[in-house]
């Protein structure tokens, strides 16, 4: 059961930074907005899952999207960001019953899971893009950038995790 | 002793966020200053591997496009050969004999990027092909960057559309210089800087590339004026310039390789020594 768990982690890394690299990123709608989906790792990780485990395999994952997009350490920043604040974002989301529930994200309510993926996305391109423009001159394109690409990353995430959850039976 | 073993243990998570954050950070630094960032880019070989077979099966959607472009070129390189060997009285002249300072090496783009403020493109070629660092990049229509960093078969290129980038440029008709900077805002636009206030510039007025470094050949061309205003001190005026290029659809570009930069380099280095 353990080792299923862990295989499907893995597969899953692979396929959102493959997904991420090679189709997203050519997406530049209007000329710079770009949805990141590969975060939906660290948004779906087992909530009872080990906290340092998931911070050190946020900061692989962030580092992989670096290679790729030539961006220093900005990626895996944000990633190791969310990584760490996930506990206290989950706390609010869903209140305190999700350390003893095993409730998987897929089966709680629409409002919960906007609100939870909703602020983890929004912290994760805040981080992100402000070390990305890094210069006071370009504010507004940083909450611009930001603004447009979370409404676009929250959509795409939430789809995927509607289309891809196994329905309760 | 005990005190602070429990402390780590207790703040494990906390100490390690601090860790993995300062090293992202430190890496995110590295990057701002002209290739430092020796070990995070996308010139290695599994980055290289997979972005050049996406590119092996994203190039047919463009090739009809594509050809257009290098039609268009071999029509225009062909003209100048007629008009050349017209001028020419002796028609046997031994072409290995005449020596020209720079070769061209081709090219293709593996991936690009043109959305960030700090833009990258990835090439095809690498250290086995003779390329070597801070060689320029062009395409038929005008300038695209410079080599930032290697591998044996993939390079990184620093795009102009970088915030970081700054080359020399100047006006095509006269002889005053300034710097091509990118404000982040468009990618078909950038901006000639520091062009001395007394220099007549016109709307639709060529830019090309200045020939003061040893990167680029002098009178490459980048682009047109589209509008010009003068700084608040009223020295020096700034150009907005539309690029020849298209940023956002680029495929073959060559390489330029200036043969002397070696002996060009030495004797630099040899004043300095000097003084």
């Amino acid at each position: 059961m353990l080792n299923n768990e862990i295989f499907i982690n893995i597969i899953r890394f692979i396929v959102l930074v493959l997904t991420q690299v090679l189709l997203l990123n050519q997406i530049d709608f209007l000329g710079y907005i770009n949805p990141y989906i590969y975060i939906l790792f660290i948004i779906v990780f087992p909530f009872t899952g080990n906290k340092s485990l998931l911070i050190f395999l946020s900061f692989i994952l962030g580092l992989t999207i670096d290679f790729f997009l030539d961006s220093g350490g900005i990626h895996a920043a944000a990633c190791v960001f969310i990584a760490y604040i996930r506990p206290q974002v989950l706390k609010y989301s869903f209140g305190i019953s999700y350390e003893y529930n095993t409730i998987k994200i897929s089966n709680t309510d629409f409002i919960k899971q906007l609100i939870y993926v909703g602020s983890m996305v929004l912290l994760n391109h805040i981080v992100l893009f402000s070390l990305e423009i890094f210069n006071t001159n370009h504010l507004l394109l940083l909450l611009k950038s930001t603004l447009f690409s979370s409404i676009f990353s929250i959509i795409i995430i939430l789809s995927a995790i509607t289309i891809f959850s196994k329905k309760p039976r | 002793m005990q005190q602070i073993i429990f402390f780590l243990i207790r703040n494990k998570n906390f100490l390690l966020f601090i860790a993995l954050f300062s090293i992202s950070i430190f890496l995110t630094i590295q990057t701002h200053s002209y290739h430092k960032n020796k070990f995070v880019n996308s010139s290695n070989a599994i980055t290289g591997g997979i972005y050049s077979i996406k590119s092996s099966i994203t190039d047919y959607f463009n090739l009809r496009e594509k050809n257009k472009i290098l039609i268009n070129e071999n029509t225009r390189i062909r003209k100048q050969l007629e008009s050349y060997k017209s001028k020419v009285v002796n028609q046997n002249i031994d072409t290995s004999s005449i020596l020209s300072k720079y070769y061209f090496v081709s090219a293709k783009v593996i991936n690009n990027s043109f959305s960030k403020t700090k833009n990258k493109l990835t090439i095809n070629k690498g250290k086995r092909d003779s390329i070597q660092l801070d060689l320029g990049v062009i395409t038929s229509k005008g300038i695209v960057g410079i080599i930032d960093n290697l591998s044996n078969k993939y390079a990184t290129i620093q795009s102009i559309l970088n915030t970081n980038s700054q080359i020399n440029a100047k006006l095509k008709n006269v002889k005053h210089f300034g710097s091509l900077v990118w404000n982040a805002e468009d990618p078909n636009v950038i901006q000639l800087i520091d062009i001395p206030r007394l220099a007549p510039v016109k709307i639709g007025d060529t830019i090309v590339t200045g020939g003061r470094s040893t990167i680029f050949p002098e009178g490459i061309l980048i682009g047109a004026v589209i509008d010009f205003e003068l700084t608040e001190d009223e020295n020096s005026q700034n150009l907005n310039i539309q690029l020849f290029n298209d940023m956002t659809n680029l495929e073959h570009v060559y390489i330029i390789n200036n043969i002397d930069t070696q002996e060009i380099i030495n004797l630099e280095k040899g004043l300095e020594n000097v003084e």
